[in-house]
């Protein structure tokens, strides 16, 4: 993605006089792209606009409160966000910790060991897996993922270790732990085809220094490669962890629908997206829609922040990678 | 030292290998996936299923006519405001733009894009179901649109700026204004490009649900305009899904399969346009 060595030198746009330009079209051309990218901006900014105006009924009632406030009682309106914030933080992590591993590992095989065949043809499958739609994700969930945690997975952890809080309890197949398993699967590609781009990033020589001074494949590889490109890979997990905290439909579809924090995670919750799927459109009341929205403030917030430091760390490993040719 | 090596070895050997497991496991993912939709949604396909309206729940039959027309009609919507819009906007950051508003548009672009789905039905509620008082397929087209135009906007600009800058030299040489340059040269040049990032654009909205939750609601009739609650696919899988009701469920798998076949041939589809296209830069 050296796309940095390929940026042309433009003319600068006064370089034939205003006059020549307006009357050959460029400057009006100029004008009238200008006005379709000055649209982009006008959405941002109207997008936090609204998002600010249409929470204030909240903003104001509860003020900072509003985030450390396990109420959610629509009838009383009573409103707080941290079940949702917790449910949300809670899958988060639990896709994290599945995903990571799995697909760090995956794309080492991918950059370091497949042929280029079958590298590019997992790759191209993995490709089609991120653009499978989240609701097939959470059909597929609901149907084949809860009955299999409900009969096997959650049973079997509760057997061997039940002895911890997060694993025991009354187990109903949706839940913290389901959900965090279906997002698990659909940060997966994400987090395979970025760490790979940053993977085949590193030089060659690295490779090579390292197994001429007698190192084996694998300590080559996480001794020499890996640490190379971990600023990508942590680029790829913070992207990965944004999506996952925005997901919507298949959390929305296995969380359960439980307002209430849980230390099991084979307890229902709920998730900021979920919350706001299930109740926005049958929301009665000024307080209750404006508290909807701003749990979706708080998403937002929350993830414009992951993914700027996502971008941060992609950037920075694509610029050392063409530091260093 | 001989046991170390070996240790060495073995462990090189066993971690590689399952690097290879988890690969494997990933792409088989896709497979379950497809196999799972594939053998339920076929079972659970038939003509009806293309030509009739929804029964009402419990009873048996009847099929989603009026929400493929309805996604078609939402997706149509989305493509033909955000299409033109990120196209030019796309554009803009690649041959007129300077250097402190480009990188903001690019940077609001990209926060955009970020910005979860569910987040954007909301804005789009604020936009158009607030002002209108009543939900549309309109606002779906909006909320799906404001999807669209960053994606659209940052694919055509990434394909327009690895056209080499020696064609619009030339093309400059010969005396073509600026913007017939573009029009005429880099855009040609890049077309494929830019073609299969508005294919993979579209793809991805047409399989978004969350957006039209509170914006195109729902329908189990036709919809009477697009002023009016819009049915759609995604949206019908997932009420389908939830309900209690077993010939529901087959409604279910069987929009299922529909809307992944979809959206998997675009994307293939897209990217065979891209392969057979000129050595572009990605």
């Amino acid at each position: 993605m050296a796309t940095s060595a390929t940026l042309p030198a433009r003319p600068a746009p006064g370089a034939r006089g205003f006059f020549s330009r307006l009357t050959n079209g460029d400057e009006i051309a100029r004008l009238i792209t200008l006005a379709f990218a000055a649209a982009i901006l006008l959405v941002a900014v109207t997008l936090v606009w609204q998002l600010w105006v249409h929470s204030s009924l909240a903003r104001q009632k509860f003020g900072l409160g509003f985030l450390t406030s396990s109420a959610w009682d629509p009838v009383d309106d009573n409103f707080g966000a941290l079940p949702f914030i917790y449910g949300t933080v809670i899958t988060s992590a639990i896709a994290l910790i599945i995903a990571v591993p799995l697909g760090v590992g995956a794309a080492i095989f991918l950059s370091e060991l497949a042929p280029q065949r079958i590298s590019s043809t997992f790759t191209f499958f993995i490709e089609l897996l991120a653009a499978v739609p989240s609701v097939i994700y959470g059909l597929l969930a609901i149907f084949t993922l809860v009955p299999l945690m409900r009969d096997y997975v959650e049973p079997a952890l509760k057997k061997s270790l039940g002895f911890l809080p997060i694993f025991s309890g009354a187990i109903f197949g949706v839940g913290y732990l389901t959900a965090g398993a279906i997002l698990a699967i659909m940060t997966l590609p994400f987090i395979i085809s970025i760490s790979r781009e940053a993977l085949l990033e590193v030089p060659v020589e690295q490779r090579e220094a390292a197994l001429a001074l007698g190192a084996t494949r694998w300590e080559s590889t996480w001794q020499a490669v890996v640490p190379w490109a971990r600023l990508g890979i942590f680029g790829s997990i913070f992207l990965a962890l944004a999506r996952a905290l925005g997901e919507t439909m298949a959390v929305t579809m296995v969380i359960g629908n439980d307002p209430n924090i849980h230390a099991s995670l084979f307890a229902p919750g709920y998730t900021i997206a979920a919350v706001i799927a299930n109740e926005f459109s049958e929301a009665t009341g000024d307080l209750y829609l404006s508290a909807l929205v701003g749990l979706a403030l708080v998403l937002f917030l929350l993830t414009i922040v992951i993914n700027a430091l996502a971008r941060l760390l992609i950037i920075a490993t694509t610029r050392r990678g063409s530091a260093h040719p | 030292m001989t046991l170390r090596n070996r240790w060495r070895k073995g462990l090189s050997y066993v971690m590689l290998s399952l690097t290879g497991v988890c690969a494997v496991l990933a792409v088989s993912i896709l497979f379950l996936i497809l196999g799972c939709l594939v053998y339920n949604g076929w079972r659970s396909l038939d003509w009806n299923f293309f030509t009739k309206l929804p029964k009402s729940p419990g009873e048996t039959g009847g099929g989603m006519a009026n929400a493929i027309v309805g996604s078609f009609e939402i997706v149509l919507m989305a493509t033909l405001i955000g299409l033109p819009i990120g196209f030019m906007a796309g554009v803009y950051l690649s041959e007129f733009g300077g250097k402190t508003f480009a990188s903001l548009v690019r940077y609001m672009a990209d926060l955009l894009n970020g910005v979860p789905s569910i987040v954007i039905g909301i804005f789009a509620w604020t936009l158009v179901v607030v002002p209108m008082h009543r939900f549309s397929g309109f606002a779906g087209g909006v909320a799906l649109a404001i999807i669209l135009i960053p994606i659209t906007a940052r694919s055509t600009e990434q394909f327009m700026t690895s056209v080499p800058q020696t064609l619009r030299e030339g093309a400059l040489a010969l005396g073509a204004s600026q913007w017939k340059t573009i029009a005429t040269v880099v855009v040609p040049a890049a077309y494929r490009g830019i073609a299969t990032g508005m294919i993979l654009g579209v793809a991805r909205i047409a399989g978004e649900t969350a957006p039209l939750l509170f914006t195109s609601l729902n329908n189990e009739f036709w919809s009477n305009g697009l002023t009016q609650p819009t049915a759609s696919l995604p949206y019908m899988i997932y009420t389908r899904a939830l309900a209690p009701y077993e010939d529901w469920h087959r409604q279910a798998w069987a929009a299922g399969m529909v809307l992944l076949v979809a959206v998997l041939l675009a994307n293939m589809a897209a990217r065979l346009i891209l392969s057979r296209g000129i050595a572009v830069q990605k």
